[in-house]
């Protein structure tokens, strides 16, 4: 039952080594609000503690706590011992001369995290005089050989550039470097990885890994993802309003969990290795606020385990393990409960062991999959939308009185794609790479820049004022962030029966409450203002406001990107469950791959304004045939443990390229992995020379589509089955 | 950033010879000159008045464009014309410039200096009593205009001149004529002419420059690499000066490159207070006395002052913030 771990995830710490950090009974309270109460654990020599839980849940708070960067307004109280010494309420000076040399900090967004006017070369050499005699010299030379240790190219040069001429890996690249500076005994990682793009994240993981190989420090890794944590940490830390909630090795942790609130988490994550076959749970209601706890145990108002005894004191961590500990009366049901009717877990572990086994059974597996795909194939429907040979061009403009035309920025570059009735696209791609511009353009019904947009079996080049306000009832769109997009000064019911007055309806009363608990809200909260709902419910209203007018497309824009993972799971249940009762379709734009897999039949993989891949979506994820689906695909972190360690990532080198200057031929050559490794100097020809169109790949032609000369199918996700 | 700074320069250029054009013809209709000859005894005769006029280029029976030609062709020469006495108005506008330049320049200086450093610490003690106060202060200053403000600094420099017997203050003019007490004694003597003057400069632009620099810097001191600036184990106070105010000065540098432009033209309270004799006070007594041609000279000089320090702060941004010098 155990899995096979590797010699430095070895879960028994070795009592020699003394630990790095000693944090005991941690408490943090801003005015009589408690944001951090009672957290403990210990880091050791090399070792990497994953720190999970929601926003507001207390982790970055006890990051800043540790570090003593919490402004003044904050009260800390407890105990965080470095090495011993005591650092809460140890003057400032002291924490100065440990600060950046003893434990250091990289932060969760590298676009501010630079001070903009220095260069980065001065910034990074900055971090070393503070610590270290050294000449300014003597320190740039150590700031080039830390940029060159965390991958940035050409060093020298770089290293006299300013922040915003790096790009977000870049800049947290030269984050990291700057917290190895003075070979720290402890460095603390706040979402490092969270503004990135996946391919980026993959990146700057493998960067910190090396980091902590090169220095031997300790890592606490702060984040809200779990794949992240799953293939680095060794120990992880839950937490759940404020407070550690469950802690353990993190084998025990994935797959024995023993406090509800975690089993709930892992349930609710979207996974890139599970479709839509497995539904998610979310987890019920919200997190509660720190200002108004509820009596007890405050998972308590959503837990499924939830009884009586739970109300009246909030539990201890009990140990349910060797050094496994959770704050759960009922800890010892959960694990019967686990015994009983949650065996997946350490069966695909066992799978992960025996991989001939388990390729017999994923392949009896695919055949299924294979004839499910044929059926996704076969036209189901009359086609809703239809996207042409689309372009769309921004000039780029410069100069103040006089504005020239410097450069041209193909953000869509010739992209087609069709959605049928009762059908859900993806269309999935990394920051920069057009689907929000196409989302845009397809919005305006306008005539675009170059080729058609069909809706509804109509040009939008040909259609008049009257026609293009009747096509908008049949075309709603959700927004990303579920507060902005809502008016704060319109009722939830003035919010949700905007769109029927528009379009001439009167008593809009008895529809506005359908379409709340369509939604699942309560239609006596009509009278409510958007700030009195959580995110979740936010979106909710928007979903709602969008169904008014009982449209056949529905636009998606990250619709749940802004939402955490337990809410998350609620809202991507209900577009699945609304589409299925109205028969509605979706376009749904997103970054997140494990997300689509869950709500789409179809996807259309985007890199610099072209469609790379496009297909069903088990055709794509269980065998992309692009380098660059391969390689986002296997960029995605899974959220298990002894997967994650065994599975091979293709790294992708450098960042997107400008969309002002694409590159010749093939968009992707620049970073392609086959470009670089597999192909023959002759066969690179054609890449750099033709740019691919989108063809069929497969035996039997089937949906999937591919713009690559050589594309051939190859599993990423999985790692046992490689190429066929 | 040559190309970029040439193209600037030539816009600048169009924008100074409209500005121009636009301040001598509407000083030329709208002032008259001739009424300066109505009220002398004896009244000259008509052709005399009539060939004075024309021989000032202020005659106003030449048709406007043909006297805006005259002007201009000697603007484009250097030569900004006579005034209504006769005398070449380069002359005059060159020693009341440098009057201006030397009583603008101090006050300036010291206005932003003491802005900066005033907002920058309210900032860093945001609602503290040093917060509070120089709030209130900054507001209440704002709050009176610069005459009732020179006037008061005038009456307190009296009394305490009369407190401790000796002229310690010097209320009015640039220096004391006939002085023969050397190089340090003429020196002092212009720091107290100088003393009063530059306060009262200096107390508005203190007032407008703390404002602006507390914003900024509040807008700073929560930014994530002031954070970082921490973390590296740099001190509060290094954090702050070096990262946060750093970043905070950009703004404010570039806004005081154009105040110091529009004061060249735009301390004539306190120059016809405190009896400075330069370009503002300059501008109301050539107003007064239908003066066209200076008037005319000093709008130039405005225009140009104006962009001079446009340009000044296009560069400093540059200098200070890389972010816009690409391209």
């Amino acid at each position: 039952m155990t899995p096979a771990t590797t010699p430095e995830t070895a879960p028994a710490p070795t009592p020699a080594s003394a630990p790095v950090l000693d944090v005991r009974d941690l408490g943090v309270s801003f005015g009589d609000v408690p944001a951090v109460r009672g957290v403990s654990f210990e880091v050791r020599p090399g070792e990497v503690l994953g720190v999970v839980g929601e926003s507001g849940s207390g982790k970055s708070v006890t990051a800043s706590a540790i570090m003593g960067l919490l402004p003044s307004s904050a009260r800390v109280s407890g105990s965080v011992r470095l090495h011993g010494r005591e650092l809460v309420g140890a003057r400032d000076k002291e924490l100065n001369a440990l600060r950046g040399r003893a434990m250091s900090m990289v932060f969760q967004d590298p676009l501010s995290a630079l001070t903009p006017v220095y260069r980065v070369g001065d910034q990074i050499a900055e971090a070393v005089r503070v610590h270290q005699r050294v000449t300014k010299e003597q320190a740039l030379v150590k700031a080039v050989s830390l940029l060159d240790l965390v991958g940035i190219p050409h060093p020298a040069e770089r290293a006299l550039a300013f922040p915003h001429e790096f790009s977000g890996g870049m800049r947290q690249r030269a984050m990291i470097a700057m917290a190895i500076a003075n070979d720290p005994d402890l460095v603390i990682c706040d979402e490092p990885t969270t503004a990135l793009d996946v391919t980026i994240q993959a990146q700057v993981l493998e960067v910190l890994k090396k980091a902590r190989d090169e220095t031997g420090a300790a890592i606490i890794m702060i984040t809200h993802d779990l794949g992240v944590v799953a293939g680095l940490a060794d120990r992880v830390l839950v937490m759940y309003a404020g407070r550690p909630v469950e802690v353990g090795t993190v084998d025990d942790v994935y797959y024995r969990p023993r406090m509800p609130y975690t089993v709930g988490l892992l349930r609710s994550i979207p996974r890139v290795d599970r479709g839509a076959q497995r539904r998610l749970e979310p987890i019920e209601g919200s997190p509660p606020s720190p200002a108004a706890l509820p009596p007890g145990c405050p998972f308590a108002p959503r837990c499924p385990l939830h009884v009586a005894a739970c109300d009246e004191a909030e539990p201890p961590l009990f140990e349910t393990g060797p050094g496994h500990l959770a704050a759960c009366i009922r800890w010892e049901d959960e694990a019967a409960s686990e015994a009983g009717e949650e065996p997946r877990s350490p069966e695909e572990t066992e799978a992960a062991e025996e991989p001939e086994a388990a390729e017999e059974a994923e392949e009896a597996g695919e055949a299924e999959e294979a004839g499910e795909a044929e059926k996704a194939a076969v036209p189901r429907g009359e086609p809703v939308l239809r996207v042409e040979g689309l372009v769309k061009d921004y000039p780029l403009l410069r100069g103040a009185v006089f504005k020239r035309r410097v450069g041209t920025v193909h953000a869509v570059a010739g992209i087609d794609f069709t959605i049928r009735e009762g059908e859900t696209l993806g269309l999935v791609g990394e920051s920069g790479c057009g689907k929000t511009t196409t989302l845009l353009e397809i919005l305006e019904l306008a005539r675009p820049q170059r080729g058609r947009v069909v809706v509804f079996g109509h040009d939008t080049a040909r259609l008049g004022p009257a026609e293009r306000m009747a096509i908008r009832r049949d075309m709603q769109v959700v927004f990303q962030d579920p507060l902005a997009s809502l008016d704060p000064r319109m009722t939830v019911h003035d919010v949700v029966a905007e769109p029927l007055r528009t379009h001439g309806l009167r008593d809009t009363g008895r529809r506005v409450a359908e379409l709340l608990t369509l939604v699942g809200l309560e239609p006596a909260h009509a009278e409510r203002y958007p700030q009195d709902f959580s995110g979740g419910q936010r979106q909710r209203v928007g979903i709602a406001r969008a169904l008014a007018l009982e449209p056949r497309l529905l636009v998606l824009d990250e619709p749940v990107s802004a939402l955490d993972v337990s809410i998350q799971a609620g809202v991507i249940n209900l577009l699945a469950a609304l589409k299925a009762r109205l028969g509605l379709s979706y376009l749904f734009v997103a970054h997140d791959l494990a997300v689509v897999r869950h709500i789409a039949d179809r996807v259309a993989v985007m890199y610099l304004g072209r469609i790379a891949e496009i297909g069903s979506v088990d055709a794509i994820y269980d065998a992309p045939a692009h380098p660059y689906t391969q390689a986002l695909l296997s960029a995605i972190p899974l959220p298990d443990p002894a997967r994650e360690r065994s599975r091979r990532r293709i790294l992708l080198e450098g960042d997107l390229p400008s969309p002002a200057d694409p590159p010749s031929g093939c968009r992707f050559r620049t970073r392609c992995p086959k470009f670089r490794t597999v192909l023959t100097e002759d066969e690179r020809v054609l890449c750099v020379e033709a740019e691919p169109d989108v063809l069929p790949v497969g035996e039997p032609a089937g949906d999937q589509g591919a713009a690559c000369h050589y594309a051939e199918k190859l599993d990423v996700v999985q790692p046992r089955r490689n190429s066929r | 950033m040559a190309g970029f700074l040439a193209r600037r320069l030539l816009n600048y250029v169009v924008l100074v010879a409209v500005a121009a054009s636009l301040a001598y013809m509407l000083a030329a209709t709208a002032l008259d000159p001739r009424s300066n000859y109505a009220d002398r005894t004896p009244k000259p005769p008509p052709a005399v008045i009539d060939a004075q006029l024309t021989a000032l280029n202020l005659n106003d029976q030449v048709p406007l464009l043909e006297r805006y030609a005259v002007w201009a062709g000697g603007v484009l020469h250097g030569d900004l014309g006579k005034s209504v006495t006769g005398s070449p108005v380069n002359d005059d506008i060159a020693r009341r410039a440098g009057v201006t330049f030397r009583l603008v320049l101090l006050g300036m200086i010291v206005g932003s200096v003491g802005g900066v450093l005033l907002g920058a610490l309210a900032a860093v003690r945001q609602y503290g009593w040093f917060d509070r106060v120089s709030t209130g202060l900054s507001f209440a200053v704002l709050a009176v205009p610069v005459v009732v403000l020179a006037n008061m600094l005038i009456l307190f420099a009296t009394w305490v001149n009369d407190r401790l017997g000796t002229q310690v203050f010097l209320v009015s003019g640039e220096y004391t004529g006939g002085l023969d007490t050397g190089f340090w004694g003429s020196a002092v003597d212009r720091i107290q002419h100088l003393v009063l003057p530059t306060v009262s400069l200096s107390l508005a632009l203190v007032a407008v420059f703390s404002r602006y620099q507390r914003n900024m810097m509040l807008d700073v001191l929560g930014a994530d690499f002031v954070r970082t600036a921490r973390a590296k184990g740099l001190s509060r106070r290094a954090a702050l000066t070096r990262h946060a105010l750093r970043t905070a000065l950009v703004p404010v540098m570039t806004y005081f490159a154009f105040t110091f432009g529009a004061l060249l033209t735009g301390a004539t309270f306190t120059e016809k207070i405190f009896g400075w004799h330069g370009l503002g006070e300059q501008l109301i007594n050539s107003i007064f006395t239908n003066d066209v041609n200076t008037v005319a000279a000093i709008a130039l000089l405005a225009a140009v002052a104006v962009l001079c320090a446009s340009l000044a702060s296009d560069l400093l941004h540059a200098a200070l913030d890389p972010r816009v010098r690409a391209g």
